[in-house]
């Protein structure tokens, strides 16, 4: 299902958003720009953890509009928060075991996510003692068993460092190819985009970005 | 003397009891609203830090006397009054100590941020499951903060207690207004014993509070 996101609206004191997009069914979509574009801002709104005026939809529903606004967790979304999001008080697998228990029924079966982001030994950790990339793997575990309709990502390798990152991207790559549903993924990094990305849309300043043109 | 003991720690325990349930919702409301005008509630339930306890125990005695329009509504149930009684005691120690719950409440739901709760929310978790699964666990040293504090405060009382109290054995009189009167009757032995056991328990009550507060720290390290 495709998403579509038309978004006005001032947020803050001087910030303006205003943005007119949508994004394939399928794949991977970098919403690539500078900090302070405005993308996690977008990101946000479509998880419905900000109010922007305008509307956004899903395939036939209407997340957002002039009358409803779907709160965040009645949205089939899996959200990466930048720098991991897990609940600081329950260990890796409690939190697994939180989001499957409120999901419901589909798809990504809980040993499949496990093997394929590599967290098997990191079940009995806290969160606090959990490396940049252990936390991002962690965090991904738990958008997916979610059961989501779309992925949100934002900027997920940016607390890695670049030995790190340099790692952690061939395994990116292979893990969202094979997602059976639309990611999309925030970043600042063309090369980033590039590899993951097949389809990307550009923020400058708030706004969509003309100029930017297709993935160089 | 064991009469008195247990109605100074009856009182503390119901006390603490009701005025933590009374005091999360209010203390979440204060951390998570963005209003400004919040803050008008917030100075109210901080103002028993700095009135004096008389005056607090003053005007619950007229709210509780039999003249007062709030009695007036109990008096179909048979109730005239509620001054002189364990009853109203609670009610006043309940106002004289909502700050102690309150505020380390307050303080401890603010320490959370948003991060915790938007995750949650994100994995699908409801405001209230939110709240249940993630607020108070996360709070936890807010909640055993609030609990001492209100604990070890209300056996300390006594403005209040005198006025609302009036002190009669076996149903209002608690150790500080014990002690008062022993001074009073100038039987300095007996007032000691008693002062000096509520030295002790303040002691243990606020080490205990540095305890609990150093082993969590540790734990979320």
């Amino acid at each position: 299902m495709s998403l579509r996101v038309s978004l006005s609206g001032r947020i803050g004191r001087s910030f303006h958003l205003d943005v007119d997009f949508g994004i394939a069914a399928q794949g991977v979509t970098a919403l690539l720009g500078p900090s302070g574009s405005g993308k996690t801002t977008v990101l946000r709104a479509i998880a419905g953890l900000e109010r922007v005026p305008g509307t956004i939809r899903f395939g036939d529903e209407a997340w957002q509009d002039g009358r409803h606004f779907v709160p965040a967790h009645k949205r089939p979304v899996g959200y990466v928060f930048q720098g991991g999001g897990l609940l600081p008080h329950l260990t890796v697998g409690r939190n697994l075991i939180y989001a499957a228990r409120r999901a419901p029924p589909g798809a990504f079966g809980c040993d499949d996510v496990v093997a394929r982001t590599g967290i098997g030994g990191l079940m009995d950790r806290i969160p606090a003692r959990l490396s940049g990339g252990e936390m991002q793997r962690a965090s991904i575990a738990c958008a997916l068993l979610r059961q989501p309709s779309l992925l949100l990502m934002d900027e997920p390798l940016s607390a890695l460092d670049s030995e790190a990152r340099g790692q952690f991207l061939g395994h990116f790559e292979s893990l969202l190819a094979t997602l059976p549903i639309p990611v999309i993924y925030v970043t600042h990094d063309e090369t980033e985009a590039r590899r993951l990305a097949i389809g990307c849309v550009r923020m400058r300043a708030g706004a969509l970005d003309p100029g930017g043109g297709p993935l160089r | 003397m064991n009469l008195v003991i247990r109605t100074t720690i009856e009182l503390a325990a119901i006390t603490t009891v009701l005025l933590l349930l009374l005091s999360t919702p209010v203390a979440w409301w204060l951390a998570r609203s963005r209003q400004w005008a919040k803050e008008i509630v917030g100075a109210l339930v901080a103002l028993p830090l700095i009135l004096p306890p008389t005056v607090i125990g003053f005007y619950v005695l007229v709210a509780l006397g039999p003249q007062s329009p709030l009695m007036a509504l109990l008096h179909p149930f048979g109730v005239r009054t509620l001054a002189f009684t364990f009853e109203g005691l609670v009610i006043g120690s309940l106002l004289y100590s909502l700050p102690f719950a309150v505020q380390p409440l307050r303080t401890a739901f603010e320490l959370i941020g948003d991060r915790p709760l938007e995750v949650a929310a994100t994995l699908g978790a409801g405001p209230v499951d939110r709240f249940f699964t993630v607020a108070v666990p996360l709070a936890r040293r807010g909640f055993l903060s609030a609990g001492i504090l209100v604990f070890a405060h209300t056996v300390g009382e006594f403005g209040v207690v005198l006025m609302i109290g009036g002190a009669i054995p076996g149903k209002t009189e608690v150790l500080s207004t014990r002690m008062f009167q022993l001074v009073e009757s100038l039987d300095f032995a007996a007032a000691h014993r008693i002062a000096a056991w509520l030295v002790a328990f303040a002691f243990v009550a606020v080490f205990l509070l540095l305890l609990v507060e150093r082993r969590i720290a540790v734990a979320d390290r």
